[in-house]
């Protein structure tokens, strides 16, 4: 649907990347097993991308290949251009690319909100009025602008991510990489990061790179990548990957409910959401009536 | 309950303190601390008295929490009270019993500490009060940036510090879940001499220290990403300016020592 409306220009390439994290051990000389192997991928500019894989399939390394974080084993990593091997890109790269964690806790640097969101555009040397109107723009697109005075500490899980977003925001990256960033949050505040982040990609046109385990924020994305013993084993529309049951499962995940629903009741159609799901089945009884 | 903690413990207005330059104010509470121990007679220290009520009242800040934040000193209050009482002796002697002799010095030291100890713990409270954390390690990186010249990481020490106070209540959480989650394997935190009560917390501790180990590790990674090089080159959002009422301010403080060191000359000292 929206793929078609996605500008060619490719923001980050893989090209065949493999990456382990202890390259070799000394005393045996024994090669570990590869987090990530041989993947090659490009991620088109403006694209809301979400990567899937059970624990160990490799998904966070492969977000922290994206921002030069890691540098890959073999192969290369390509960010607007700039290798992500090459030392001094690494903070040119860093301004492209924001990322936001899994523990919230765990990358709120300052007391208060908004100096937090300034934080970023801080290290980057910017004018002090130009990081005020970001911040106070950052705040105002994640709907946290009149919780700027606060403490971290007294904010929901979910508003803290939000503060995290936007402290990306205010870098004013072309690419946002979220690595979980709703798992350690309850369903509002997962409702709460993933309606910002949709937003985010539709209104400013900003690169999404999404890593999840949970199948309902895999299908709001335009493309669903599956990852699995560090490869990349399906790619495509949530449309395309989740009709192929079987394979999904085989992978150690599930289907969204309503996929899964729709499948036992023997429908063919390709149902992803529990709207979508409704309609059908109203549809189909209403037809038995 | 934990969400009750503030950091520091910042109370937010609008007062003429609280848009004090944060680089004055810090540099003006040292002086004015300094000036508590420059008091030898009542006049000078009731003019200091003046002072800090004054700088009270300035602040907005509510008695009640003034107050408050003499609570953990009473006892030390009393027993330095207590014990000047007792052991100063001089001047006319008010009471005698068998060893125990209250003598006017005595009374007199003691009048004077507790004044000395509640007026020093007020304006640096006072300080906190109106000051945020952050604008306070701020301004604190500012006066000591000289120290650069003697190769003295002054902004790693600031940053270490907003850091610190960051963490403080994140810790505090993860310290009541390990709590919990060794209660509900059935330690026993709460019984038996001190001996076994701080062998008990060996297994708070050490997953304490592993997981702020595991913390400092990914904030290391988010700060990268934030573009976080280090002091060079960073820009500050909040930008520092002396006004006049920094100046007028610190006038006031300047009369004040003034003032208390012509009262030490003029009347007779008592401490």
């Amino acid at each position: 649907m929206i793929s078609g409306m996605i500008m060619d220009e490719k923001i980050i390439e893989f090209n065949n990347v493999t990456f382990m994290y202890d390259a070799e051990d000394e005393e045996t000389g024994v090669v570990s097993a590869p987090a990530v192997k041989g993947i090659t991928l490009a991620i088109n500019r403006g694209e809301f991308m979400a990567v899937l894989g059970r624990n160990g399939s490799g998904k966070s390394t492969l977000a922290k290949l994206c921002n030069a974080i890691y540098e890959p084993y073999e192969g290369d990593v390509i960010v607007e251009g700039m290798n992500t091997r090459e030392e001094e890109n690494g903070d040119k790269i860093r301004r492209k690319v924001g990322m936001v964690f899994q523990n919230p806790d765990n990358q709120i640097v300052a007391t208060i909100v908004e100096d937090d969101v300034a934080f970023g555009p801080e290290n980057l040397g910017i004018e002090p009025k130009e990081i005020r109107r970001r911040v106070d723009e950052a705040l105002k697109s994640v709907n946290m602008y009149e919780h700027r005075l606060r403490q971290p500490h007294n904010l929901s899980g979910g508003q803290k991510q939000r503060v995290a977003i936007a402290g990306v925001l205010a870098m004013q990256t072309d690419c946002i990489v979220l690595d979980e960033p709703t798992a350690m949050l309850d369903p509002v505040g997962r409702a709460e990061v993933l309606q910002t982040v949709k937003r985010l990609n539709k209104e400013l046109g900003i690169t999404v790179i999404m890593v999840t385990h949970f199948m309902d924020e895999a299908v709001e994305a335009d493309r669903v990548v599956v990852m699995s013993s560090g490869e990349v084993v399906m790619d495509g529309t949530p449309q395309q990957v989740f009709s192929d049951i079987e394979k999904v499962r085989a992978y150690g995940l599930d289907v969204p409910q309503s996929t899964a629903l729709c499948a036992a009741l023997s429908i063919k159609e390709n149902v992803l959401n529990a709207q979508q799901c409704v309609d059908v089945i109203d549809r189909i009884c209403g037809g038995v009536k | 309950m934990i969400s009750d903690i503030t950091i520091g413990q910042y109370y937010s207005g609008n007062s003429v303190l609280h848009r004090m330059d944060a680089r004055m104010k810090l540099i003006l509470t040292f002086a004015s601390i300094v000036a508590i121990f420059l008091c030898k007679n009542f006049f000078s220290l009731g003019l200091m008295v003046i002072f800090t009520v004054a700088a009270t009242l300035l602040s907005c800040v509510p008695a009640k929490m003034v107050i408050k934040s003499l609570k953990p000193i009473i006892v030390i209050l009393i027993f330095t009270a207590v014990l000047n009482i007792f052991y100063t002796t001089g001047g006319d002697t008010y009471f005698k019993w068998k060893f125990i002799e209250i003598t006017e010095e005595g009374v007199n030291t003691a009048i004077f500490m507790a004044i000395r100890i509640v007026s020093l713990v007020v304006l640096s409270s006072l300080l906190t009060y109106t000051t945020t954390p952050t604008l306070l390690t701020d301004a604190l990186e500012r006066i000591l940036s000289p120290l650069k010249v003697f190769k003295i990481k002054v902004h790693t020490l600031a940053m270490m510090m907003t850091l610190a106070l960051r963490f403080i209540p994140t810790l505090i959480e993860e310290i009541n879940r390990i709590m919990n989650a060794q209660k509900a394997r059935g330690a026993d935190l709460e019984t038996g001499g001190i001996v076994a009560r701080a062998k008990a917390l060996i297994p708070i501790f050490i997953p304490l220290m592993i997981s702020s180990f595991r913390r400092a590790y990914e904030l290391a990674f988010a700060m990268t990403c934030r573009g976080y090089t280090g002091g060079e080159g960073r820009t500050r959002m909040k930008q520092m300016k002396l006004r006049v009422s920094d100046f007028i301010a610190c006038a006031v403080v300047c009369a004040l020592v003034g003032g208390i060191i012509a009262l030490n000359i003029y009347f007779e000292a008592v401490i």
